[in-house]
């Protein structure tokens, strides 16, 4: 048991313009998000548009500083280190996007794209970068001729493929994965998922694993967050969470995903509208107008983000769900 | 009489000795009905409707022995007669809503446009119906609505006008090509169930193009899987997910996450897709199938009437009857 990445209330806030004459309005992207990740465990991120997961994912790989709270990655802070300190960390934390069409180098092969993380972060000779590299192309089922081919060449599942091993070139303590597996078809799903779950054995990574297919998550994840309009709604293990939601939005986006087996006696739970305007969220809960179980005082008081049992839940009438 | 009856049609891109695209699909719709049409990119799903609406343009060339809609052959009418019939009798709904509206008119005006045409409705008469119609899909504060412009809409939004456009000349067929895809779940199921409520209250019959399993298991009667340009089973639901007899719908089942709850790792099918270059000479699966057989690598399987379904399989699965 060994944390690899914390998150105190994180937040990130952004500025955007509203005209000439009017003021900044402050998008809150994120808003106050906690977890601790074990190594090998797999921390799975969903919700809906514009929810905050990506920004999360942006905070957490470095590319954006967070606006406030703490992140600390194998144990050293991130906020406030220094540039080569931070040079150091980002070895640590490594991304995979969600289209594998837009995130490798169309001009450049794929051994180099693979032995470039090699080359900034490492001493290694070029024979030893390319031993490396062709190792890594073999846990990932690459085929060594495939090192002199270009991006053009390879279907999505296998661009899947290359943008994993690159991720996992320099064997990361943390891989931040956004939507791995949104633009790939059902059959290459299930190859790229499995080779996510055996490259976590072989390495012992810790995942952060953002996605909004509830299915998807079931399968890889051990803890779960969900998050509505940039705060977290509910966290917990991940059978807790799919057995019994204790936060509506939780329950509501359970009973909105269509299942192979629907089951007629279970009425599905309709929530109605759309995602409020981020700009200007509603007073109290930022659920309560789509909520079905709404009062008052839902209207009125932000819900605590509380341990209820065994997860935290950010509802006013959590434990009469229980 | 059905009202849609496809015999035998193929889509080709170049010249005739090019790859089929489409390759000899037989496809049935009655009145009323709710077919669902699934199988991944590439699997010829789209391109069998846009045959149907005659959108294929040069060099594509659509041959089929007969497509029949509503008594017409769809192949011998000229491209006036069509537009009669194609947005009217016959309309489709779009996967992309941002992409499906013009974003140079209002959306009253892009629906009066419809209204206009097939039926012949002008000035107050055709706004009223138009308001009409946003009503009926539920838009919120539709009168506020005519005027607005697509990218004042989110995504559900539009596609609620799209769906709105598309009912507007009361089809007796409404194709939805992957309606949701681009949606949130919430969202997802607020669009699936308004587009089933007006699929039984008009009696209109609905093709539902999808690769998501689940969305058909709770939405559809019939459904047609499709693979490199075949259709390789017709069934029943929930039979087909029950007891699927070809072995690419059961594949594409267990490669569903929800399927394999518990295990390790997901069921999967090894490789890819053929493409136009690795076309095999025999069954389009048997590179694929972990039941392949010799007489599966020489000769195609045409598509036959077994236990519970139509399967192009020489050994098909599942066929004790219970």
């Amino acid at each position: 048991m060994s944390v690899v990445l914390t998150a105190r209330e994180l937040t990130r806030h952004y500025e955007v313009s509203r005209g000439l004459f009017k003021g900044h309005a402050l998008v809150r992207a994120l808003n106050g998000v906690s977890f601790e990740l074990e190594a090998g465990k797999t921390l799975a991120v969903v919700g809906e548009s514009g929810c905050g997961k990506s920004t999360l994912a942006r905070a957490l790989t470095l590319i954006e500083e967070p606006s406030s709270g703490s992140l600390k990655i194998a144990g050293q802070e991130v906020t406030g280190a220094n540039k080569a300190q931070r040079k150091q960390l980002r070895k640590d934390v490594q991304m995979v996007f969600q289209s594998p069409y837009a995130s490798l180098n169309p001009r450049q092969k794929i051994g180099d794209q693979l032995a470039e993380p090699l080359l900034i972060n490492t001493n290694l000779s070029k024979a030893e970068r390319r031993e490396k590299v062709q190792a890594m192309m073999q846990q990932v089922g690459l085929r060594p001729e495939h090192y002199q081919r270009y991006p053009h060449m390879f279907s999505g599942g296998q661009r899947q493929r290359i943008a994993l091993a690159r991720a996992m070139m320099l064997q990361p303590k943390v891989l931040v994965a956004d939507e791995p597996t949104s633009a790939l078809d059902v059959s290459i799903q299930a190859q790229v998922l499995n080779l996510f779950m055996d490259l976590q054995q072989e390495f012992n990574t810790a995942y952060v694993f953002i996605s909004h297919n509830l299915a998807v998550v079931r399968h890889v994840a051990d803890q779960v967050l969900v998050m509505y309009l940039g705060r977290p709604a509910e966290m917990g293990p991940k059978e807790d969470i799919y057995n019994k939601p204790l936060h509506p939005y939780t329950q509501a986006l359970l009973s909105a995903t269509p299942t192979l087996h629907p089951d007629p006696l279970k009425p599905k739970i309709k929530i109605a509208g759309e995602l409020p305007n981020p700009l200007n969220p509603p007073s109290g809960c930022a659920f309560h107008k789509r909520c079905p179980h709404a009062t008052e005082r839902c209207a009125r008081e932000v819900p605590a983000f509380r341990q209820v049992e065994t997860r935290q839940v950010a509802c006013h009438y959590a434990e009469q769900f229980l | 009489m059905s009202l849609l009856q496809i015999n035998n049609l193929n889509v080709r891109f170049g010249d005739a000795k090019a790859v089929p695209v489409v390759d000899g699909l037989d496809l049935s719709v009655e009145k009323g009905e709710v077919l669902a049409i699934v199988g991944e990119s590439g699997s010829g799903k789209s391109v069998t409707m846009m045959a149907l609406m005659g959108l294929i343009d040069a060099p594509g060339i659509v041959t089929a022995d007969s497509m029949t809609f509503d008594g017409s052959d769809m192949l011998k009418l000229s491209a006036r007669q069509r537009r009669n019939v194609v947005g009217k009798d016959l309309a489709m709904v779009f996967q992309d809503p941002m992409t499906a509206l013009n974003p140079s008119y209002t959306v009253g005006f892009q629906i009066e446009e419809v209204l206009r045409q097939h039926l012949g409705l002008r000035g107050k008469a055709a706004r009223l119906r138009a308001l009409e119609l946003l009503k009926k899909v539920e838009i919120p504060a539709a009168e506020s609505r005519l005027d607005a412009y697509p990218h004042q809409l989110s995504g559900g939004m539009s596609q609620r006008v799209a769906i709105a456009m598309a009912i507007a000349g009361e089809p007796k067929l409404l194709i939805a090509d992957e309606p949701t895809t681009a949606l949130d779940v919430t969202i997802q199921a607020q669009i699936m169930e308004l587009l089933l409520n007006l699929q039984q209250e008009r009696d209109m019959a609905l093709i539902l193009i999808t690769h998501d399993l689940a969305v058909v298991a709770e939405t559809a009667r019939r459904v047609c899987v499709m693979y490199a340009g075949q259709a390789v089973e017709i069934g029943q639901v929930p039979e087909l997910f029950e007891v699927p007899a070809h072995p690419y719908s059961e594949a594409l089942l267990a490669a569903i996450p929800e399927h394999s709850e518990g295990a390790a790792r997901l069921a999967t099918l090894p490789g890819i897709v053929p493409g136009r270059y690795d076309r095999p000479q025999g069954c389009l699966l048997s590179p694929r199938c972990p039941y392949v057989q010799d007489n599966c690598r020489q000769q195609r399987p045409s598509l036959d009437r077994q236990a519970h379904s139509l399967v192009r399989c020489f050994y098909p699965l599942n066929q004790e009857v219970a």
